[in-house]
């Protein structure tokens, strides 16, 4: 019997239960008996010259083996975007949390001692802390590059796109900066072998493109870097490949001759691990009083921070433009500007979560204006069932979708129109609790970076199976995912698979995972080693059964090889094959790269209750259907989707990034930067519905971010939706209480 | 992050503790739960020599009634005062306070009595006993001294404790039969308050309204006049001048005084 | 300074700064790395454990202040005979981890809820555990491992 489909626990969990996981922290390697520690010294200021660094008190204090400087670093400048970023902050520091100085010492407890001993002097420098102030360009962070402007994308807007169009609305609506907080900070652990070659323990989310980045970084080739990732927890794109300070490491472990630990704090991870999201979008849309909307425009302005070292994200957002609906006209534009800031790269969605945010947040505004309800209003512009695959005038082809399906399924099953009424009862009765109603239908792109994914299986002589993915889980499940996929196929009991990734010398080739690319990549590419191990086993099973290998056949409900319409002939087991053909010959290696991005969607609904009194807001119910195709682990799928709602409703309700006019962080602290906790979450309602893709061998899309994306507009409209009644038609988000209490103060005295 | 380095001592009786102030001064500092103190030291925003541990002084562990008043020696834990009997029944306001400050791990460790010598005017229990008219008792080498919580709090974590002083004790009226409410608003559940309100009787004290915590004085002037709750809860924000911080501007501040107010009334009406 | 401590029913005595940390001692020198480290500010909760009973975070109280007590830590929480807590089993069962770093405190926090309040409501598990953050999972699975190991029946 089949288990995709079925609810399996994972196999990854026994260890993280008792024992508890190995994150870089609780490495024991014997290679790393006696490694130094590592910190950085970081700019506490946004931007300013550095006139000069002593390192002598620092060198002095106990336990210091070293402090390097950027006078010592002898690499080639790394690059970011259109900019040098330099590996060690070389004269101008340009953000608060900038790597100045590396400090390495004995024992872990020496390290912030002697960090405070660098005195490191800055002479200020005017800071360009916010989008409107990069695009004045009235202080330019890279004079050399001659304006803040780093990017500029898309199209020319059409002065007549809106001439037909009965309403127009414009809104300029902000997509705040959010911290990716993953629960275990950025670290790493390294040494250098005595044959020059370097092993590196990174917490990272692609193991192959860590080593990439390491190895240009040093200028080494890439099989003198040797990559292990071990546990990583939580990513959520800010752990993509590695970070600059990565290679610094490596660096200092060849230039002290000593292996190395470096695990940043709590408060550096705040500031030094790339943010996501600060996007400041205007949107304009314009359509008939029957809801029907003829014209749409998305004008991007994406803060890349200090170093642009992301500036796909804005280009994502174009293409995603348009959403679930069909707009004859769609215009989308983006610049990219460098502010004083800690430098801006994916977040959980990436580029995604701030297209639908703009797009489902005109929905409402659109709807709001004609006086119509939002969900009419999406329905009269969904692309239909028949129109698929469809072609957006921004250039995404969507395979598959049923958006209307969707949100009926949700609204039904929520009991929207009870909740309207609850609504209305409220208002009339001058209830200072309002509700509020919040939808968002969406759409998204996975595997979206076009690239493919490596895959290999072992069938060995007892029987047992490993696998080796490319892809690189840090809490997704994969392994379980992988195994049940693998024992369906093979008829291999799950006990019986092991599934490997993350060591760079067992898997040479790899892309790893962001973009919710792994399932449909990496799982279509160890699908398609299977194939071919099974191919290869079918010739060998017929040497042992006598039989002509065309009549061979798996029985994978038993595990078994047959002769095909000879049921009661012999069988022989997947053991008897493997030894036959002999150990490590029963394999195949394969990179699948006929994956295309696919298009998962979805609609839900957030209620609210908003205290119009004190304008806080409390998210009451968060109904949720997401399709991504057939799902291979219920469980994992949906702890997915949990994931990504609590996300997606944080950045709604409370988390934001903020830096004050001179560019000093006011959130550095996991104090003061508002993670939602249990407490600020309802249980959340999930609806299922499975439409499958044909552009992976396995008919699936991506889960990993997609309930993140739908659910932040949802909060937000939400929230909205709230106080419309009141007059208020625009609160940025985070929707904290005092914004709240703002908007409806403003909308009182313009009364 | 880790603290700077300093030396440790406990102590396990008050004597012991009085002595060692004595002789270390002001390179002394006491540890009570540690839940306000070494969080800034491992942000190396305090880096005392030498830490003083009182937390197994278990003669101010307690809580008891003495004549009219109730009675809570200062090592007592959140935890412990937010299930006391007697605290519940004596002074309901002080059981509740302690059941939210900050997390179910914090308040096993935190004490009443570190809180109040802390002095931050963002917590809760402060402004608790100031409600309730508190008196503070510390000993020092010259004996006791009862401070009423009036003239305890004199700035932003700043006490009239004197640095060879150990807050032992903290003595509130049994407050039976008085109406009580208490208000916290925050943006989560674990944040410190953004603004709070405490109200035990005729008496109302206020949260993060200014540098201490502060009783709003024409609230209670009002309410002492007949005025209804509502229109006395209208003056909480009074000669107030609270922070003005980004998540929460000073006037929002003023504003949440004024609808916190009339909330912890409304709720101490229906109490007590 | 020398510190004794009682962990998961090993005495650990060990020479130590007076300033390190319960959870360093945890993890260093009794070598015991399930409890991790998530934050600087006592806000997430990673490194709980339970001190004579109770939960705490480790990585705010000193190993001084724990000299001469008992802490249990994930490691310590299954039985003698190597069978798993009821929150172990029903964290795995209920899916109420992923990447698995908020995992052992959660447990720890969640063990110490249970044992003041043995059948919480759902609301009462998402007070009891607003103190430990998780990026992963959104704490619906969290909660609902809280309720099945309290014996009461998951609804949802």
């Amino acid at each position: 019997m089949s288990i995709v489909g079925t609810r399996v626990v994972r196999v990854e969990d026994e260890k993280l239960i008792t024992t508890g996981g190995t994150y870089i922290e609780d490495l024991r390697e014997e290679a790393l008996t006696g490694a130094v520690h590592a910190m950085f010294v970081r700019s506490p200021i946004a931007h300013a010259r550095i006139t000069s660094i002593d390192t002598s008190e620092a060198l002095a204090a106990p336990g210091v083996v070293a402090v390097y400087t950027a006078e010592d670093i002898d690499l080639a400048p790394g690059a970011a975007g259109p900019v040098a970023e330099p590996w060690l902050a070389d004269g101008v520091v340009r953000y608060v949390g900038q790597p100045v100085a590396l400090v390495l010492t004995q024992e872990r407890y020496q390290l912030a001692d002697a960090a405070e001993l660098v005195d490191v002097d800055y002479e200020p420098l005017d800071a360009v802390a916010s989008i409107d102030a990069a695009l004045s360009d009235e202080t330019v962070i890279f004079p050399e590059h001659g304006s803040n402007l780093m990017q500029e994308h898309g199209h020319e807007f059409d002065d007549n796109a809106f001439a037909d169009c009965e309403v127009v609305i414009t809104e300029t609506i902000v997509n705040q900066r959010v911290a990716p907080a993953p629960l275990e900070v950025r670290g790493a652990a390294c040494v250098w072998g005595e044959d020059g070659r370097l092993t590196f323990w990174p917490s990272t989310q692609n193991p192959q493109m860590a080593r990439t980045i390491i190895a240009a970084g040093l200028g080494v080739g890439e099989e003198s870097v040797h990559v292990i990732t071990p546990d990583v927890g939580g990513g959520f794109g800010a752990k993509i490949g590695a970070d600059p300070d990565a290679v610094v490491i490596a660096w200092a472990s060849r230039k002290a001759g000593r292996a190395v630990r470096w695990s940043e704090t709590r408060s550096e991870n705040m500031t030094a691990m790339t943010h996501g999201r600060a996007q400041q979008n205007t949107v304009t849309v314009g359509g008939r009083r029957d809801g029907t909307i003829l014209a749409f425009r998305l004008d991007i302005v994406q803060d890349a921070g200090a170093y642009p070292r992301t500036l796909f994200l804005p280009t994502l957002t174009e293409l995603m433009a348009s959403g679930v609906y069909h707009f004859p006209k769609v215009e989308a534009r983006s610049r990219g500007v460098v502010t004083n800031t800690t430098p801006i790269s994916a977040y959980r969605g990436a580029g995604r979560p701030e297209a639908t945010a703009a797009i489902e947040r005109a929905m409402d505004l659109f709807a709001a204006e004609i006086g119509m309800d939002p969900a009419e209003v999406r329905k009269v512009n969904f692309i239909r069932p028949d129109e698929f695959p469809y072609q957006t005038p921004t250039g995404a082809v969507y395979d598959t979708g049923e958006y209307a399906q969707a949100l009926d399924k949700v609204l039904e099953n929520a009991g929207y129109t009870e909740l309207r009424a609850e609504q209305a009862r409220r208002r009339d009765s001058g209830d200072p609790v309002a509700l509020g109603l919040g939808l968002a239908t969406y759409v998204e792109i996975t595997g979206g970076d076009g690239g493919g994914e490596s895959g290999r299986v072992d069938i060995h002589a007892d029987g047992s199976v490993t696998a080796y993915t490319g892809s690189s889980p840090h809490g997704q499940g994969l392994d379980t995912t992988l195994a049940m996929l693998l024992s369906d196929q093979l008829g291999v009991p799950m006990d019986r698979i092991t599934v490997r990734h993350g060591d760079t010398d067992e898997v040479p080739k790899g892309v790893g995972t962001f973009g919710s690319r792994s399932l449909q990549l990496g799982g279509s590419a160890v699908r398609q080693a299977a194939d071919e191990v099974i191919e290869r086993a079918k010739q060998v099973a017929a040497e042992l059964l006598e039989a002509s290998t065309d009549d061979m056949e798996l029985n994978a409900e038993a595990g078994m090889w047959q002769v095909r319409g000879a049921p009661s002939s012999r069988t022989v087991t997947w053991a008897q094959v493997a030894e036959k053909a002999g150990e490590g010959q029963l394999s195949a290696d394969v990179w699948f790269d006929k994956g295309t991005p696919t298009f998962p969607f979805g609609a839900h609904l957030a209620v609210v209750e908003v205290d119009t009194l004190t304008g806080k807001v409390v998210l009451r119910r968060l109904v949720a259907l997401d399709d991504a195709g057939p799902v291979v682990n219920p469980v994992t799928f949906t702890g997915q989707r949990h994931g990504g709602l609590g996300q997606g409703a944080a950045q709604a309700l409370l988390e934001v990034m903020n830096y004050d006019a001179d560019g000093n962080p006011t959130t550095a602290t996991l104090a003061d930067y508002s993670f939602i906790t249990a407490t600020e979450l309802p249980d959340f309602e999930l609806l299922d519905m499975a439409t499958p893709t044909d552009r992976n061998l396995l008919g699936v899309k991506g889960i990993g971010e997609a309930a993140t994306i739908g659910s932040t507009p949802a909060v937000h409209n939400a929230v909205v939706d709230a106080l419309s009644h009141l007059g208020v038609k625009h609160i940025d988000m985070p929707t904290t209480p005092m914004r709240v209490w703002q908007a409806l103060a403003r909308v009182r005295e313009a009364d | 992050m880790i603290p700077a380095p300093f030396s440790y001592r406990r102590a396990a009786s008050v004597d012991e503790a009085l002595a060692v102030l004595t002789e270390h001064g002001d390179d002394a500092k006491l540890l009570a739960g540690g839940h306000s103190l070494l969080p800034l030291m491992k942000l190396r925003l305090a880096a005392p020599e030498l830490l003083v541990d009182i937390s197994p002084i278990d003669e101010l562990r307690y809580v008891r009634t003495d004549g009219d008043d109730v009675v809570i020696g200062a090592m007592s834990r959140y935890h412990d005062l937010q299930g006391d009997s007697v605290l519940r029944e004596h002074a309901p306001l002080l059981a509740h306070v302690s059941g939210v400050v900050g997390d179910q791990q914090v308040r096993h460790r935190g004490t009443i009595g570190g809180s109040i010598a802390h002095a931050d005017a963002a917590a809760d229990l402060p402004a608790a006993v100031l409600a309730c008219d508190g008196v503070l008792v510390a000993r020092g080498p010259k004996g006791e001294r009862r401070i009423p919580a009036a003239e305890f709090f004199v700035g932003p974590f700043t006490t009239s404790l004197e640095p060879d002083e150990l807050l032992t004790e903290i003595r509130v009226r049994k407050q039976d039969g008085t109406g009580w409410g208490f208000e916290k608003f925050t943006r989560r559940a674990i944040d410190w308050a953004i603004v709070g309100v405490a109200v035990a009787g005729g008496s109302v004290a206020l949260i993060n309204m200014a540098g201490t915590p502060i009783r709003a004085t024409a609230t209670e002037e009002a309410l002492a006049g007949g005025a209804s709750n509502a229109e006395a809860a209208r003056l909480a924000a009074e000669g107030t001048n609270p922070p003005d911080e980004a998540h929460a501007s000073s006037r929002y501040r003023q504003h949440l005084a004024k609808v916190l107010a009339e909330r912890a009334l409304v709720q101490a009406a229906t109490r007590g | 300074m020398r510190v004794t401590i009682e962990i998961n029913g090993r005495t650990v005595t060990d020479e130590v700064e007076d300033r390190t940390l319960l959870v360093h001692f945890v993890r260093e020198n009794a070598g015991l790395t399930a409890t991790n480290i998530g934050c600087d500010t006592t806000s997430c909760g990673a490194c709980t454990v339970l001190l004579d009973g109770e939960s705490v975070k480790s990585c705010t109280v000193l190993a001084a202040q724990a000299d001469g007590h008992k802490v249990t830590t994930l490691e310590g929480l299954s039985g003698p005979d190597g069978e798993q807590h009821p929150l172990q089993r029903s964290f795995r069962e209920q899916h109420g981890l992923q990447c698995g770093f908020c995992t052992p405190g959660m447990i720890m926090a969640s063990a110490s809820l249970l044992a003041h309040n043995p059948k919480p409501t759902r609301d009462e598990v998402r007070e009891g555990l607003e103190g430990n953050l998780c990026r992963c999972t959104g704490y619906h699975n969290i909660v609902s491992a809280v309720i099945e190991a309290s014996g009461q029946e998951v609804d949802r």
